[in-house]
């Protein structure tokens, strides 16, 4: 269960990375900021401003597709180069400069958002769970059916797919790449953000959390092959499961090497991902 | 010929320095930026010559710090089965030269697995490796103290001819060290890269495809360029350990290599003295900040730093300062009449 | 270089009839066969270059040259068939390993090392003449110093081959782009080939440009090197070709002197709509 929970909204995440990559090209290292900004929105909404739970969340998602939109339009809009290197450098120094800024702001004492959820589990015959988890659980599930419907069955998500197979035959056929860049950035950062907003009150919120969660997107999306969000979408539920059951099985102390682990597995056995994307973007 | 002699001057400025500039906290701040500048001409015969983005070069960097500070110290832990290694410490310029050892076979480990992929993938790979080591070193803590870090780690010996073994007690004797150190790593790399070796690298990084056709054996030559970047990352590693005395698992954060790559492409990467200058930048610059700012607003500064140089100078320092100087020279050179001007190239 | 022949069909030096058919074979190429996906790229070609001789390979776009190119360098597996040089099988191996036995190509896309000066193209390119190692390198060994001299000795007698004399100091990238066609070549004649593949080496060249090239591919060949050139422009493998092949839809479907293939009904038929079956007639 808690596996599913995880592996749910590890697959957010993963889907937001594989989005920018697959459309923009771009290794984005600020992924995982987002996923802290999205939680750090949740704990300034609920824990210091007193914002209602459900509206926190939402709003901290806003904010990340937002924040997102602006980083596309302000900076990686200007950029002359498209040098992959030069790119991620770019990438890694809005990394420091974004988790610095939450440091400052939040300090470096993990913080704890309070949920209105009851604390005792509910029990379901064997299994028990928290409340708070199956929340987390059936929002994921619920963001990942409507983003699949978005990139398949909306305009929107025709223009992402086309800008996919050929920028500039897309853009030839009348579509605006420049905007479909900023919604793509927007969305793959808005993931990263409700990802961190829904994880935020389960586990505690600090600068650090991006970094991880950075990783293990990666680690996700190499499962599941660059650029493929069925894979992502996998790739985040296999992570969790490898998480769950290695920590049980093998040594908790370990269970962010997984990711590594899995990473580095992959890419030598099998570096087209697992499941090699027969159907990209969708 | 003024370029011999403008260099040196520069090297002899360096040697001296600890004569004129006695303070100890300025030494102290070379010593470290030293250390990385190090680092960072290895990491620039694997990103400016090679052409290869490793996002894990710290993992070398903190494979030689632990390995010489461990064999310096001495340890014993337990591999299972009833087996114990028990290991006695050993002299510290014989740790040194392990760690430098250790850290190219884990080189040499890293670029045969490593290099089977490229672009995206060799990069998360890298930063992987690194974040394995980095978790090996808080969680292994029979061998490594995990986050109680190794302390007293003993001070630099050095095996002198005629003087024996030596310990290096001032600050003024481990920037030598370190200088010296520095100064072999740049005629290594300086060496390889003017030879037939560096050329097949650089073919590596210009045109792969290209280099294949004219028989340069791409995965031979890109292992081998991560082997040499790794001892030398070892040898810094190895410097550090030994000069601050204590190591923990932070050795292996992130954010080390991307102060080694910000060091290399501010500087001018695929350029000699570009480490070097990027290096005394950034190795100082924080420092310089540290009674305006606060470490966070450092930082800031230092990601903001990143995206101005890729936005407006994204060949580097020492290439822009070379165009500059071009024009100088041309500018001066209209002065002189046609027929008494020097051949330029 | 001479400004030789601007008549459309100069006969061939070599007359037909100086191609016995017991002439050795430096390139044997049997049965190849190259299925992508659904496609046939290739499908049982063969054919064989005797050794000294210039030898065409022509045919429409898409017939498949390229990737023969691309197959007998060893940047390509085949589906089936059988690649030869002097007797070694090809197949399997990689492109350093076959321009170790002295096959060495060109490329259609101009291929050079772009940041690189001149010299140092030619220089690079002299990798397998070169023992140099690590350990020589960082000692400058006595033996490594002799070597480097001797080869840098050499670069200018490569350079003024091909024309570029007085250029070794430039920047490649900053040449223009007949130069860098010229670099190209002069990249592939460092390597000292014993069979030297030319991929369109008249690509994009203006007239006079084309006769110094066809001037160069002649001198080669008589240097005793062998070659085998896929090019466009007839003028160019009419007068300098020994041996013609043609090759439409994935096979071969005519070979022999040019004469003969200017006057075959099936090359006139492949070729329909373009200017040799216009000449051809004439």
């Amino acid at each position: 269960m808690n596996g599913v929970m995880l592996g749910s909204t590890y697959a957010l995440l993963g889907i937001g990375l594989t989005l920018v990559f697959g459309i923009m090209r771009i290794v984005n290292f600020t992924h995982g900021e987002f996923y802290a900004l999205g939680a750090y929105m949740a704990y300034l909404f609920v824990a210091q401003l007193g914002v209602n739970f459900f509206a926190a969340i939402l709003l901290a998602t806003a904010i990340g597709m937002i924040v997102g939109a602006a980083l596309e339009f302000f900076i990686l809009r200007r950029l002359k180069t498209t040098d992959i290197d030069s790119v991620m450098l770019l990438m890694i120094g809005l990394w420091i400069a974004m988790q610095n800024t939450e440091q400052l702001i939040w300090g470096g004492v993990a913080k704890l958002i309070p949920s209105p959820f009851a604390q005792q589990p509910l029990v379901f015959g064997p299994v028990s769970v928290s409340p708070l988890k199956v929340f987390v659980l059936v929002t994921a599930i619920v963001l990942l059916i409507a983003f699949h419907l978005l990139i398949n069955h909306t305009r929107l998500g025709l223009a992402m797919r086309s800008t996919f197979q050929d920028r500039d035959v897309a853009s030839l056929m009348g579509v605006n790449v420049g905007t479909i860049y900023m919604a793509t950035f927007a969305l793959g950062s808005g993931l990263a953000a409700v990802a961190g907003a829904l994880l935020g009150p389960i586990f505690l919120v600090s600068p650090t959390m991006g970094d991880l969660a950075s990783l293990k997107a990666f680690a996700i999306v190499i499962l599941g092959g660059l650029g493929s969000t069925v894979g992502a979408t996998i790739g985040g539920f296999v992570l969790a499961l490898v998480e769950e059951f290695g920590s049980g099985y093998v040594s908790a102390d370990f269970r962010d090497a997984f990711s590594f682990l899995v990473i580095v597995a992959v890419l030598i056995l099998r570096p087209q991902g697992l499941f090699a994307p027969k159907e990209r973007v969708g | 010929m003024t370029r011999l002699i403008l260099s040196l001057l520069v090297v002899l400025a360096f040697v001296t320095l600890p004569f004129w500039m006695s303070d100890p906290y300025i030494l102290g701040l070379l010593i470290l930026a030293g250390i990385f500048i190090i680092a960072a001409i290895s990491l620039n015969l694997l990103l400016g010559y090679t052409g290869q983005l490793s996002l894990g070069h710290v993992a070398f960097f903190g494979i030689g710090a632990y390995t010489s500070a461990l064999l310096s110290r001495g340890f014993d832990v337990d591999l299972g089965l009833g087996l114990t290694l028990d290991v006695a410490p050993k002299p510290v310029w014989l740790s040194f030269l392990a760690g430098i050892l250790m850290a190219a076979l884990f080189g040499w480990f890293v670029g045969r697995l490593a290099f089977r992929v490229r672009g995206a993938y060799f990069v998360i790979l890298t930063v992987s490796f690194a974040q394995v080591m980095r978790l090996i070193a808080l969680n292994w803590v029979d061998l490594t103290e995990g986050p109680m870090a190794i302390n007293n780690i003993p001070s630099f010996t050095l095996w002198l001819p005629g003087l024996g073994v030596t310990t290096l007690t001032t600050k003024a004797q481990n920037y030598w060290l370190v200088l010296a150190v520095a100064v072999i790593a740049f005629v290594l790399v300086a060496h390889i890269v003017r030879s037939r070796v560096g050329r097949a690298l650089i073919a590596l990084r210009e045109n792969e495809g290209l280099a294949r056709s004219v028989g340069i054996q791409v995965t031979h030559y890109l292992v081998l360029s991560t082997v040499v970047a790794a001892g030398i990352a070892g040898a810094s590693g190895g410097l550090y350990t030994h000069y601050v005395r204590i190591v923990d698992p932070d050795v292996f954060m992130f954010i080390y290599t991307v102060t080694m790559i910000i060091m290399v492409v501010t500087g001018g990467k695929g350029t000699l003295t570009g480490p070097i200058v990027g290096g005394l930048l950034f190795g100082l610059m924080p420092e310089l900040l540290r009674d305006y700012a606060g470490p966070e607003v450092q930082w800031i500064i230092y990601g903001a730093a990143i995206v101005l140089i890729v936005f407006f100078l994204p060949n580097g320092i020492v290439p822009a300062a070379a165009r500059i100087w071009q024009r100088l020279a041309a500018l001066g050179l209209r002065l002189v009449p046609e027929h008494l001007r020097p051949r330029l190239s | 270089m001479t400004n030789a022949a601007t008549t459309v069909f100069e006969p061939a030096s070599m007359d037909s009839a100086a191609l016995p058919d017991g002439a050795p074979t430096a390139l044997e190429i049997t049965d190849l066969a190259v299925h992508i996906g659904g496609l046939v790229i290739l499908e049982r070609m063969s054919l064989s270059v005797p050794k000294g001789k210039i030898v065409s390979l022509i045919g429409p776009n898409g017939a498949g040259k390229t990737t023969a190119f691309n197959i007998i360098t060893g940047y390509m597996t085949p589906s089936a068939g059988s690649v030869r040089f002097e007797g070694h099988d090809l197949l399997g191996m990689t492109p350093d390993d076959i321009a170790a036995l002295g096959l060495v190509r060109t490329f259609q896309r101009t291929s050079i090392f772009a940041g690189c000066s001149v010299a140092d193209n030619v220089l690079t390119a002299m990798h397998l003449r070169g023992r140099c190692g690590l350990f020589g390198a960082i000692f400058r060994t006595p033996s490594s110093l002799r070597e480097e001299a001797r080869l840098r000795a050499e670069v200018d007698d490569v350079l003024h081959f091909v024309g570029l004399q007085g250029r070794a100091g430039e920047n490649a990238g900053s040449l223009a782009y007949g130069e860098q066609r010229l670099l190209g070549l002069a990249i592939a004649l460092a390597a000292r080939p014993k069979l030297l593949l030319l991929d369109e080496p008249a690509a994009g060249l203006n007239p006079s440009e084309t006769e110094r090239f066809k001037e160069l591919v002649r001198l080669i060949r008589d240097d005793g090197v062998t070659v085998l050139l896929v090019e466009h422009n007839m003028h160019m493998v009419m007068s300098v070709s020994d041996k013609v092949f043609v090759l439409n839809q994935g096979r071969i479907i005519a070979s022999g002197p040019p004469a003969a293939i200017q006057s075959n009904p099936e090359v006139i038929k492949a070729y329909l709509g373009t200017g040799l079956k216009k000449r051809a007639k004439a």
